[in-house]
């Protein structure tokens, strides 16, 4: 009986797939797409402009891809972990030597159709490369220095390659990315526990290396006060726009910080302060739910997904996911030093998206088939 | 395969059991962020929405409208009129080089008020007003109204500004209004809370006095504006209050004709009612003209001001220190006659000179006048007689007199910031500021109004006015407040002990200008009507040495410099008193040939006006 369904599985026709598609994720993230596209419409101040015709352009072609990606076989993308890892450090490589240089860091290669970011890729990539890496390894294997030190270099190696753009945040969501896999590949906790007071005792050291500016954005954070319409600014502005949004907002293009200018970067990294200050407290908190119920979703798919890859990366997708909303969000929300994040889906940039989208694709292919067991 | 299943089980198991740990932690965290934004957008939402609201509404202040002055008539005598300026918003230029070239043109710009422009233009933001021209003539703004076409970002615009459409009549009454700078700002609680740029403020005189009721408030235009500063909308004008106005005692025509009367010269005519003490007219010459500040004097007008050797700059009738001369005679003769120490029949033999302890002192006529009393003595300026009598009286007595009819004292109080108060000096004085005795010499030339004692014009004008009225004490006032007008209360106080001293005094000044012999008899009135009492005075700015006195100098052989100070005071008409003025003009040689005759002028009109400026009285009186 049990080998029969095996067989059967093993040849699902297309509306099978269609069938096991996760709706629920689809729609959540069909609606965070189009509630970014609002936002995009209101950072231009009530107008159809570039970033909402791009940002539109974007979300259309990436959630197709998505679409095809989840008709994919997870065996396809089991197999191409360790290359699209390979790709993407090549991509590192050539941003090194060929990249566009922009506001004093070098992070974009030109495709000439794209600027592509493959920082951004990296993250979603580590991923698939670390999880392919743990999927057939004996519990007792995966504390041997060898794994270790091998799962270390595969992280260690882009993050190098992307502090270097210079690109902080992108790096150390990377690491974060690729930590999350190490957690659930079942890294002894020691290990967990030695790093974090490992970092601790070296932090004074790596705040004495860290650039001039850098440090300047964790004094800041410490106090924002003490330079308001310097480095304090945008952290200040951003506070003032997500508090004076009150229980119900502003209203739709209404945010006066934001057409007023106040905001900095108001299409990226602080979207969501604008999103908070024209929909206010209610507003915010659906946009939470929103996001939790996706990484529900995403972590209800591992969770009943037969191959161990599919699970492990489906958990740390939605760990990562999980980290890069909270990042920006405590970001903006003055508890976290300013550090280049974007917001998921919400915040323009298409290289982020596109990460972003492979993810989802690649959740959305394990449900399509759940059954699928990889050797 | 069986172990391979198991340690399947045990890697399901285990990141199972990971994956519990991460979701609880996760759901801890989104706790923290959702407990975080209800922190910021409901508990500290009042707090945020206030900084939003400081970070876009910004507001504009406008300078207000100023108060007016009015003459006694109701006249305007500072006011405001409609400048018209040209403003440029450079933002709005397509081409501001072309414009700026095209405005040269047009307005006829000189190449230093060009480069003014362009400097000017580089200091502001591209969306602030550039004030190309702030008082153009009707002529070229109607120019500029013509070529609006091709002058893109120009607004002609007119705005309220002082104007003082007598000129240099009142300059020295009203004093004049320019551009606040940053002392003004800081000594001034009224002047900081409606600072605008450009706001004019009173500099000198009146304007300054009554800044804090002249100002007004400003109007206020809120508006909604982005990070870089820049106007998005305009949210509310809030109208502001125009400054209070002010009314003055002052007949414009009285105060012209005094103007008239010292053209080319330099000195100060003042005009007093002698009962009320209001002040008709005031006048210092040169005066200039303080439309020349309002806008900002320029370097040459300055200059010629400023380098005047009859120093415009100087309020004669408040700041002159003038030594009385013959002047103060009147009041010499009261005090000894209220003192007791003569009566009007004592009489002194005058040979031109006297002497006192080897030292010569001169009668102004060398042949001497005989023997005189009093009467004859005031009536022709007899300086032997004064010597003697001051003598006799003693300067502290005399001195105690002077104070009492207002020498030696500020006039007006505190509402002048230029007055000064002269000097009558008494042996204390003379001890406490000089360390030294009092010479009794001394004594003798104070009582011809030489020596220390100074007195400014007003002081005399006052103390005329004090003898016309019987001897009864006034305050002098130049402003009309009909409400709560507080009246001190020795107003009316007599000031003497005798009123008969009085009426011999003023019969000795009617004497002087009425009768043969008098020093200003050629600047007599016959008709009853106008008919006035003065006394002649002429002050020694040098002292004169034997040779001089041997030479008998005609007064335009002196040097300007050093030629007499010409002084008259009187009052009339002498059957009814009603005014008292007071004359000096600076070296102008002789009281009876310089000052006397321009009283002669100054009676006929303020008589003639005396039933208009009734009439103004009664009618106020009927309205309540």
């Amino acid at each position: 009986m049990y080998q029969h369904t095996r067989l059967t599985t093993n040849q699902f026709n297309f509306f099978q797939k269609f069938k096991n598609f996760d709706y629920i994720l689809l729609v959540c993230i069909l609606l965070l797409g189009f509630i970014s596209l609002v936002t995009m419409y209101s950072t231009e101040g009530g107008k159809i402009l570039f970033h909402t015709k791009s940002h539109f352009t974007k979300l259309i072609v990436f959630t197709v891809m998505m679409l095809i990606f989840s008709f994919i076989n997870i065996k396809f993308w089991f197999s191409i972990g360790y290359f699209s890892y390979f790709i993407a450090i090549c991509l590192l490589v050539w941003t090194y030597f060929f990249g566009l240089t922009s506001s004093g860091s070098k992070r974009w290669i030109d495709l000439y159709f794209i600027n592509l970011q493959p920082s951004e890729l990296m993250k979603i990539f580590i991923i698939l490369c670390l999880a392919k890496y743990f999927h057939r390894m004996k519990l007792e294997n995966v504390n041997s220095i060898y794994t270790i030190l091998t799962s270390l270099i595969i992280i260690i190696l882009p993050m190098g390659m992307v502090i270097v753009q210079p690109d902080l945040g992108t790096s150390i969501l990377i690491a974060i990315s690729g930590i999350a896999v190490l957690w659930f590949a079942g890294i002894n906790y020691k290990y967990f526990i030695y790093t974090v007071l490992g970092f601790l005792i070296l932090l004074p050291f790596i705040i004495a290396f860290l650039k001039p500016y850098q440090k300047l954005r964790v004094l800041t954070f410490l106090n924002p006060d003490k330079d308001p319409l310097g480095a304090g600014y945008q952290i200040i502005q951003s506070k003032i726009a997500v508090g004076s949004g009150g229980i119900f907002g502003k209203g739709f293009l209404k945010g006066t910080q934001s057409y007023l200018e106040f905001l900095p970067e108001k299409h990226t990294d602080f979207i969501f302060t604008l999103f908070s200050e024209e929909f206010g407290f209610v507003g915010s908190a659906l946009l939470l739910v929103i996001y939790a119920i996706i990484i529900y979703r995403i972590v209800a798919i591992g969770a009943s997904s037969r191959s161990y890859f599919a699970k492990i990366f489906c958990y740390s997708f939605g760990a990562a996911i999980f980290v890069y909303i909270i990042i920006n969000m405590s970001m903006v929300l003055g508890l976290l030093p300013i550090v280049g994040s974007p917001l998921p889906i919400m915040s323009y940039g298409g290289s982020s998206m596109l990460a972003t989208m492979i993810g989802f694709g690649i959740v959305m292919s394990a449900k399509v088939h759940n059954q699928q067991l990889i050797a | 395969m069986i172990n391979s299943t198991s340690d399947n089980v045990k890697k399901l198991n285990s990141i199972n059991r990971r994956m519990f740990i991460t979701g609880s932690l996760k759901f801890f965290i989104m706790v923290g962020i959702i407990s975080r934004l209800f922190f910021l957008q409901v508990k500290e939402n009042k707090k945020y929405l206030t900084l939003s609201d400081k970070n876009r509404i910004r507001e504009w202040k406008l300078a207000p409208v100023r108060g007016e002055f009015y003459d006694y008539f109701g006249n305007i005598v500072a006011g405001n009129f409609e400048a018209y300026q040209l403003h440029v918003i450079p933002e709005q230029v397509e081409d501001f080089r072309y414009l700026v070239y095209r405005l040269k043109d047009l307005l006829e710009l000189s190449d230093n008020e060009f480069k003014k422009i362009i400097k000017k233009k580089k200091e502001i933001k591209p969306w602030e007003t550039l004030i190309v021209s702030d008082n153009l003539s009707w002529k070229k703004f109607s120019k500029i109204n013509n070529h609006l076409y091709d002058l893109n970002g120009v607004k002609p615009v007119i705005s309220i500004s002082r104007n003082y459409p007598f000129g240099e009549n009142f300059t020295h009454v009203i004093g004049y209004v320019s551009q606040a700078n940053k002392n003004d700002i800081e000594s001034n609680e009224s002047i900081k809370k409606n600072f605008v740029p450009g706001l004019k403020i009173g500099k000198t005189g009146l304007e300054k006095s009554f800044e804090n009721k002249l100002i007004g408030t400003n109007d206020i235009e809120r508006y909604e504006v982005n990070a870089y500063g820049r106007r998005i909308s305009q949210l509310e004008f809030q109208k502001g209050k125009k400054g209070d106005s002010v009314k003055l005692t002052i007949d414009t025509k009285v105060q012209q004709l005094a103007n008239e009367l010292l053209k080319d010269q330099a000195g100060s005519i003042c005009v007093m009612d002698i009962y009320s003490g209001s002040v008709i007219a005031m006048h210092s010459s040169p005066s200039f003209n303080p439309n020349l500040f309002v806008f900002g004097i320029s370097q040459d007008d300055w200059q010629t001001i400023r380098n005047d050797p009859m120093k415009p700059l100087i309020n004669k009738t408040l700041q002159g220190n003038y030594s009385p001369g013959s002047t103060i005679k009147p009041i010499v003769a009261l005090s000894a006659l209220e003192n007791g120490i003569i009566n009007p029949n004592f009489t002194v033999k005058c040979t031109g000179k006297t002497e006192m302890y080897g030292q010569t002192y001169h009668c102004w006529k060398k042949k001497g006048h005989g023997f005189v009393s009093l009467r004859n003595a005031i009536k022709q300026s007899c300086d032997t007689y004064f010597y003697e009598i001051a003598r006799k009286l003693g300067v502290d007595k005399l001195s105690e007199t002077a104070k009492k009819f207002g020498l030696g004292e500020k006039v007006f109080g505190n509402l002048f910031d230029v007055e000064k108060q002269g000097l009558i000096p008494n042996t204390q004085w003379k001890k406490n500021a000089l360390g030294k005795g009092w010479l009794l010499g001394e004594t003798m030339i104070t009582g011809i109004g030489q020596g220390y004692i100074q007195t400014t014009p007003i002081q005399l004008c006052l103390m005329t006015a004090q003898i016309a009225n019987g001897g009864y004490k006034i305050y002098p006032k130049i402003i009309v407040n009909e409400e709560n007008n507080i009246q001190p209360s020795d107003k009316y106080v007599p000031l003497y002990q005798n009123s008969k001293n009085i009426k011999i005094v003023q019969d000795a000044m009617f004497g002087s200008t009425n009768e043969v012999m008098g020093t200003s008899y050629r600047s007599r009135i016959d008709d009853l009507k106008y008919q006035f009492a003065g006394k002649t005075g002429t002050a020694q700015v040098k002292k004169i040495t034997e040779e001089q006195r041997e030479l008998d100098l005609k007064t335009f052989q002196i040097p300007y410099e050093e030629r007499d100070h010409a002084l008259y005071i009187a009052f009339g008409p002498y059957k009814n008193p009603q005014y008292a003025l007071s004359i000096l003009v600076e070296h102008g040689g002789n009281g009876s040939t310089t000052a006397a005759p321009m009283a002669k002028k100054l009676f006929k009109l303020i008589i003639d006006r005396h039933l208009l400026r009734q009439s103004v009285n009664n009618k106020k009186y009927l309205e309540i």
